[in-house]
Formats: C-alpha cells, structure tokens, sequence
C-alpha cells in the first residue's frame, strides 16, 4: 500500500483508481465508470459529456465542480463535502483534521481542496486523515503519508524544493527584474529640469508681473491637475 | 432556413473582416482617404452581419430547433426562455460567437465615435481590429461551427448543464466578456500607434474611456462569477485561484496596471512605452485566457491532444498576435519620445509602484498557473499548485498595493511631500493599525489575513477620504466655498475616489472569513442549531416539481435571541434530463453578513445533513466590486473624456492644458 506506482502518463489515475478501489461498495460503479475514461478530468474540448462545460472554464472557477457531477449522478445521497457523520467530537483534534485537509488536494477534482470537495475519494482522504489523528499522528506525519501514498500533487501548497525554488521565487525575481528596469529607464533622464537662465528668468518675472497687475491670481483649486 | 441565413452573415462578416484588415491599412500606408474610409464602414457592416448570425442561433435555441447539433447538444424544450438564450452561450461555440459579436460591437463603437481621431490612427486602428476579427471568425467557421446541421434531428434536447441554468449563466459571461474583448481595442490603438511611431496625451485621451468600460465591466464581470461560484457551491468559496479564474484575473490586473498608467501618459506625457507594453499585455492576456481555457491545456494536458485542430488553431491566434505585437513593441517602442519628468516621490513615481506590483502579481499568477503545466512536461513530476501559494504571493503583493493606493492618491504630481502626504494620513493609519490591532486580539490569533486586511480597509476607506475633504476644503475655508470647490473637482476625481473606496470595502469583506462561524450537522425538525449569533430551525422537508427539474427543499426560520429574522429555503434539485443535482443554498442578509444553509439530500427519517455558515461582511466583497466597476463609470461620465473629445480637447490644448498643470 505505501509504495508508489510506476510513472506512466496515468499514474496519477492508477493512484486515484487503486484509492477508489479501496473503497466500500457502492463505489465500485464509479470506478467502473472511470476505468473506461483513463483520465479523472474532463476534457472541455472533447464531445460527449463534457462539451457544455466549455463556458464554465472559461468564465469561472467551477470547473471542479462539473467534474464532480458524474460521480454525484452515480451517488445520489452523497452530497455535502465534510458531512456531520465524519466530525470527530474532540474540537482540537477536529480543527486540526480540518487545516489539513483544507491544504490538500482533491485528487479527481480540478481545484477543489479535499475539504470542500463532494467526491468520495475526498471523503474517503478526510476520514482517512482523522483515522491517523486519532492514532496520535501529528500533521506532520499525516502530510508524509499522504504525500507518500499520492505525491506532491495532493499539497495545494507546494513544498519548497528542488523543482520548486524557481516557483516560489518568483515573484521576488520578477519584482526584482522590474524594479531594474525601472531604474534602468529612469538612468540618463535628467534629476531634474535645468535651472532656468538669467535670460527666462526675467521673461518670466515680465509675465507673472503682467499678470499680477492684471488682477488675475491663479483660481483656487487650480494646480492640483 | 434562418440559420442558414446566419451561416452565411457569419461567412459574409469574414469577408467584411478581410476587407476591414486589408483597405485601411493599404490606404493608410498610400495615404488614400477613400481607402482609409473603407475600415468604418466594413466594421460597421461586419457588426450587424455578426448580429445577424448571433440573433439567428438565439432563435434556433428559442425555438428550440433541435435540427442544429449546437442546440440539441445544450437545449432542451423544457427549459424557460431566459436559459433557452443565455444557454446560447452556456456551450464552446455559441460563447466564441458571443466573443465575435462583442469584438464587432467594439470595432462599431471606434467606427462611430472615433471621427475626431487622426484618420490614419484610426485606419490602422480598425485594421488591426479587423485581423482580430478575422482570425477568430475563421476559427469559428473552421472549428467550431455553431450552425451545423443535426440530420435526422433528434426528438429532444440533451438539456443544458444544470448548473448553468442559472441567472448568473445570463450575467456573468457577456459581463466577463464586454471587459476581455474590450481590451482589445486598447490593443488595437496600442498597435496602431506603434506602426505609426506616434503616440501622445490625444491618444490616451482617446484610449481612457474604452479601457474604462472594459475594466468596468471586466470588475463587475469577474464579482458576478465569484458571487455566482458562492452561492452555487454550496460552501460559500467564492475565489479559489483556478486556473479559469486566473485567466480573467491576469487580464484584471493588467488593465488595472494600464488604467493607472494611462492616467500618467494623460496627464504627464510620461510612461509612453511601458502604458503601450501594458496595452499589449493586457489583451495577450485575454487571448491568453482564451487558449487556456478553450484548449483544454490547464484541466488537463491530455485534452489538449482531444481535438487537437482548435487546440492548435488558437495556439497560432495567440502566437500570431502575441509575438506580432510584441516584436512590433520591440521595433518601435524606442522611437517613442519620452516626456515628462518626474521625481521618484510623486504622483507618478506612485503608479510607477502601483504598476510594478500589479503587474508582479499578474505575472506571479501567470507563473503559478503554468508552472506544473511545465514542470510535467519537462520532468514528468506532478505538483498542485493552489489557493496557499497564491494567497502567498500575489496575495501579498496586492495587499502590498493596497496599502500604497492612498499614498499614491494624494501625492502631487510631478514632485511629491511623502512625508506631508504620511501626515495627512495619519488620522488614517492610526485607526488602521487600531482595528487590526482590535481584530488580531478578538481573534487571538486564529488569523492573520483577516485583522490585517480589515485594518488595511480601514486604511483605504479613511485615507481615501481624508484625500476626497482635503481637495476641496483646507483649514480656515468657508464650508461654502469649500462645497463649491468640491462640486468643481473634475469626476474622473470622485471615479478614482469611489474605485479606492471599493477596494477598501473589498477589504473589509475579505476580512469577514475570519470572523466567520460553520456549523456542520444533521438537522431535525423543529430543533434548532446554532451557528455564530444566529440559530436556525428546520421546519419541514417538502417534494416540489420545477420546470425541468424536482426538488427536495428545507424551508428553516434564522432567529436571532429567539427572535425570528428570516426564513430560508436550502434545496436540492434534481435533473432528470442529464441525472444530476446541484445544490441551492437557502442565504439571507443580515447587516452585510450572510446566513448561509446548504443541504445534503434529505435521509428517510425526515433528517436532512447540512453545512450552517454565518459570513460576516461578505456581501461588502461584491459591493466593494460594484464601487470599483461605478467608480470607472462616474469617471466615463467626465466630460473631458468623453469619445471623440481627444481633438476637440487638442485644439483647444494651449489654452486649457497649461494652466491646468
């Protein structure tokens, strides 16, 4: 149960479907289900049932939520994401049950945490979590199982490392580039315009001289732009 | 017969599109008026053939004409009328139709209003408009034809998803959609100005108000679909940095940036080439979004391979436009004359900030949204990355430029009093920094984002004030002569006034989620639950039959301190057509908070599980939204910047202008 599966573009499924597997009877339809669509997302280009959701990708976020709707056809009575039944009744360790799975990710919806999502793997992940919690597991060792049994793919938060400092840095990095180029485009221009020469300084005490004896003081309110 | 008639308006308005690219922009490199000429009318005709063809599939979808594949597909005769349309772009190809009819309504627009501009600016501008057009007209035609034949037409419709027949499906995407497509004029005039090798004040002149209607509606576009996605969901989320979300929030943030950099080259004539580098970005970013979402890449690398021929197809859109555009940026931004000076203190070096961190975000976004597409494709190692790292990053980036806004907002121009400006605001800053002190304390913890945006909120809210009083009154003026100072400030002045304000109660609604209370249990009749200062009592668990649809529905009386408040109403709907459910949740406003009851599928027992939130502030997050999207408005509404005032307001420059700065 704890090793991982080979790497083959559906390895992430073969995860998925084995979890299913595990499952109490009737799940055993979704799974059957899946296996004939050998990947847990729906396609918003490809036909059949899938097609009306193109909008929703790209108008909103929920995405996720279509993807839920297969499996809720086949579970009608499943329906809420953390259901009254899963609560376990010491409020700490609940609450602790709770931020874990809210960092995690449902692992057939698209973007949905394990916390919020309605599907059965999700469930199945969140009892899974409070099972271990009552075992007197702390976080820590519950994240380790769970990113050892699925991968980094169930942290919604990525870990910082090597294929991920590029990630988190970024946008310090990008900042930083910006931050340069500004400086960069302000170098050459002047601090300042120039002092005005003798000459425009008294063209310009002729005009305001003007303009003074001509009883006009600037408006207030002028100037602000 | 009709919708052959639409198919061929829609072959036609390629044509019209063709001719649209092509005149104009001949006749503007020979210098022919009659050529240049050319490109008004052809947007115009090409707009009312896209017409043609869009109200010929609302007919078909109204009539349930079952002999097009497209409304077979998403229709079904059951349906009430307002789905029927809105379901006309509830599906891939109506809704590419819908982005067509709206780019044309677009070029329409510049075809009317733009007589003040200079011809040759318009010509290329109308030009590049009609390439856009082209394209995607013939990405449709190719495609994703909305008009094809189903023969033998089946007996009924397969029905529209259910979760889309919703008033949202008929708000939300031509919302969303007037504030993408909308930036594309802001890129075509980037792009012309660009081929041109000119850009000045006239043309930010020109430019402000079509960027302000689409960043109008692109806010209140973007706040629909989140208000829709929280009471849909049935858990209250309302953003959750998905991929779909992100590819309308670049474009946001980008325009937001162009928005405040425009202003800049309005009034300043300065940040020529970065205000043209953000119009280019923002609607890449928009066709970005396009491809992203209409290709499949970001649910799942394998669709992409699912139809590969409108996968590729608008690769080469993106491609052609994106790199066009910006090799172009790369060949003539340097001939652009730079002017205006300016300190780093001040009004400009403000939105210098302002945009370096918008823009940060927008491409913080954009790296976390395509980074495990990548990582995958390079190392085959699958990461999420989700709501926390955003939250992170981008997040604090933007709470970062809210905390800059009412700095920005009151610096002068040219060269700005930090120090005053910190003065001025301290009223503000103290009581910041007091209620997110108050809130840190309530909270004991619990939360760090909540007390420090609300004491952010606060910050905005007053400090945008402070600034709004200061302009039009000083200590020692009359309250008459300070009224009548504030009835001459110009209106973009109160717009940018109202949109800080909104950002400010945004704020203050984000802030709620920590002050929230969830209850999760199974309810039975006639016992009440609590959740945070509210109880609620189920009543009774009715069958009712809708439409196209039945439902399970808990009607449940709110009481506050045994007093009745509300009732509400929390169902379950099922649809036969499609044998799927969604969940309608049972809200109430109370204050600015939300009571907010979703319901599992009632137990035989007369029981019925349930998650109870109360939500306090949330609906200031959308009305926040609405302020920012009426503050845009009001600054539509400034004389100065009505369309087509660019050359009147020139002629009359040397007069009016200088004074004024």
């Amino acid at each position: 149960m704890m090793t991982r599966r080979r790497r083959d573009p559906f390895s992430l499924w073969e995860k998925v479907a084995d979890a299913v597997g595990r499952m109490r009877e009737p799940w055993q339809s979704h799974r059957r289900a899946s296996r004939t669509n050998p990947h847990p997302n729906p396609s918003p280009v490809g036909e059949g049932n899938c097609a009306p959701l193109h909008l929703r990708h790209v108008l909103t976020a929920r995405g996720k939520l279509l993807f839920l709707l297969p499996l809720l056809a086949l579970l009608a009575g499943h329906a809420l994401a953390v259901e009254p039944d899963e609560v376990m009744k010491n409020p700490a360790l609940e609450a602790r049950a709770r931020a874990l799975s809210e960092q995690l990710r449902c692992l057939v919806c698209q973007n949905e945490s394990v916390d919020d999502s309605e599907a059965p793997l999700a469930r199945d992940i969140r009892l899974l979590i409070r099972e271990r919690i009552r075992e007197g597991e702390s976080n820590d060792q519950v994240r380790a199982y769970l990113v050892s049994r699925y991968g980094d793919f169930i942290l919604l938060k990525p870990p910082f490392q090597a294929d991920t400092w590029l990630l988190w840095l970024s946008p310090a990095l990008i900042l930083g580039l910006g931050l340069a180029a500004a400086l960069y485009a302000r170098r050459g221009t002047p601090r300042s315009t120039p002092a005005l020469t003798a000459e425009e300084e008294a063209r310009l005490a002729a005009l305001t001289g003007d303009r003074a004896s001509a009883g006009s003081p600037l408006p207030l309110g002028e100037g602000q732009g | 017969m009709i919708v052959e008639i639409g198919h061929f308006a829609l072959v036609l308005a390629l044509a019209a599109a063709f001719a649209q690219t092509v005149v104009p922009f001949w006749g503007a490199r020979v210098g022919d008026d009659g050529l240049m000429a050319v490109g008004r009318n052809a947007a115009l005709i090409q707009f009312a053939l896209i017409a043609i063809a869009f109200a010929a599939l609302v007919n078909a979808h109204l009539a349930s004409d079952f002999s097009v594949l497209n409304v077979a597909e998403n229709s079904n005769s059951a349906m009430p009328a307002i789905y029927k349309i809105a379901g006309v772009w509830g599906n891939h190809e109506g809704s590419m139709l819908l982005w067509v009819l709206i780019l044309a309504i677009f070029g329409a627009l510049v075809a009317l209003f733009g007589r003040g501009l200079p011809r040759m600016l318009r010509a290329d501008a109308l030009a590049v408009q009609g390439l856009i057009s082209l394209a995607f007209l013939a990405f449709i035609l190719l495609t994703s034809n909305p008009f094809e034949r189903l023969i033998p037409a089946p007996f009924e419709g397969r029905d529209l998803n259910p979760i889309l027949q919703d008033p949202g499906l008929a708000i939300h995407p031509p919302l969303l959609y007037l504030g993408y497509v909308g930036f594309s004029i802001v890129f075509s005039f980037a792009a012309a100005a660009l081929i041109e090798g000119r850009i000045d004040a006239a043309w930010a002149r020109f430019v402000r108000p079509f960027t302000l209607v689409a960043w109008s509606f692109l806010t209140i576009g973007i706040a629909a679909g989140s208000f829709w996605a929280y009471y849909t969901l049935g858990w209250g989320g309302f953003w959750f940095w998905d991929p779909v979300e992100n590819a309308s929030l670049m474009p946001w943030l980008a325009g937001t940036a162009f928005l405040h950099s425009v202003a800049v080259m309005e009034k300043r004539d300065a940040l020529k080439v970065w205000t043209i580098f953000l119009a280019i970005l923002a609607f890449s970013f928009s066709l970005l979004g396009t491809f992203l979402v209409r290709s499949g890449v970001l649910t799942s690398v394998h669709a992409f391979a699912n139809d590969p021929r409108r996968g590729v197809f608008i690769l080469a859109i993106l491609a052609m436009f994106i790199c066009g555009s910006f090799a172009l940026f790369a060949w003539r931004a340097p001939m652009l004359k730079q002017g205006g000076l300016f300190a780093p203190v001040s009004r400009e070096g403000a939105l210098v900030v302002n945009n370096l961190l918008l823009t940060t975000a927008c491409a913080t976004v954009l790296f976390g949204t395509l980074y495990p597409l990548a990582l995958e494709q390079l190392t085959g190692q699958k990461i999420t990355v989700g709501a926390p790292f955003f939250n992170l990053t981008a997040g604090a980036l933007l709470l970062t430029a809210c905390f800059a806004a009412p700095f920005g907002f009151s610096l002068a121009w040219k060269r700005g009093d930090l120090l005053g400006v910190a003065q001025r605001l301290t009223l503000a800053l103290i009581a910041g920094a007091a209620t997110a002190a108050i809130g840190a304390a309530w909270l004991g913890g619990r939360s760090v984002f909540a007390p420090l945006a609300m004491g952010l909120g606060v910050f905005v809210i007053i400090g945008t004030a402070i600034e709004v009083v200061m302009r039009a009154w000083r200590p020692g003026l009359a309250l008459g002569a300070a009224l009548s100072r504030a009835l001459g400030l110009p209106l973009s002045f109160y717009g940018g006034a109202l949109a800080h304000l909104g950002v400010g109660v945004t704020l203050l609604g984000l802030s709620g989620l920590g002050f929230g209370a969830e209850t999760i249990a199974t309810l039975h009749k006639g016992a009440p639950v609590e959740v945070g200062p509210y109880s609620v009592t189920l009543n009774s668990i009715e069958q009712r039959v809708g439409s196209n649809y039945t439902e399970a529905i808990a009607p449940m009386t709110v009481r506050s301190g045994g007093v009745a408040v509300a009732e509400i109403a929390p169902a379950r709907r099922q649809f036969a057509s499609r044998e799927m459910t969604t969940t309608e949740a049972g809200l109430k406003t109370l204050q600015f908070g939300q009571v907010y009851v979703a319901i599992a599928d009632p137990a035989a027992d007369g029981t019925v599980p349930a998650r109870l939130y109360w939500k306090p502030l949330v609906t200031l997050i959308w009305l926040g939204a609405a302020a920012m999207a009426l503050g845009g408005a009001l600054s539509l509404a400034d004389r100065r910047l009505r369309f087509g005032a660019a050359v009147r307001a020139k002629a009359g420059a040397r007069q009016l202008a200088q004074p004024a700065q």
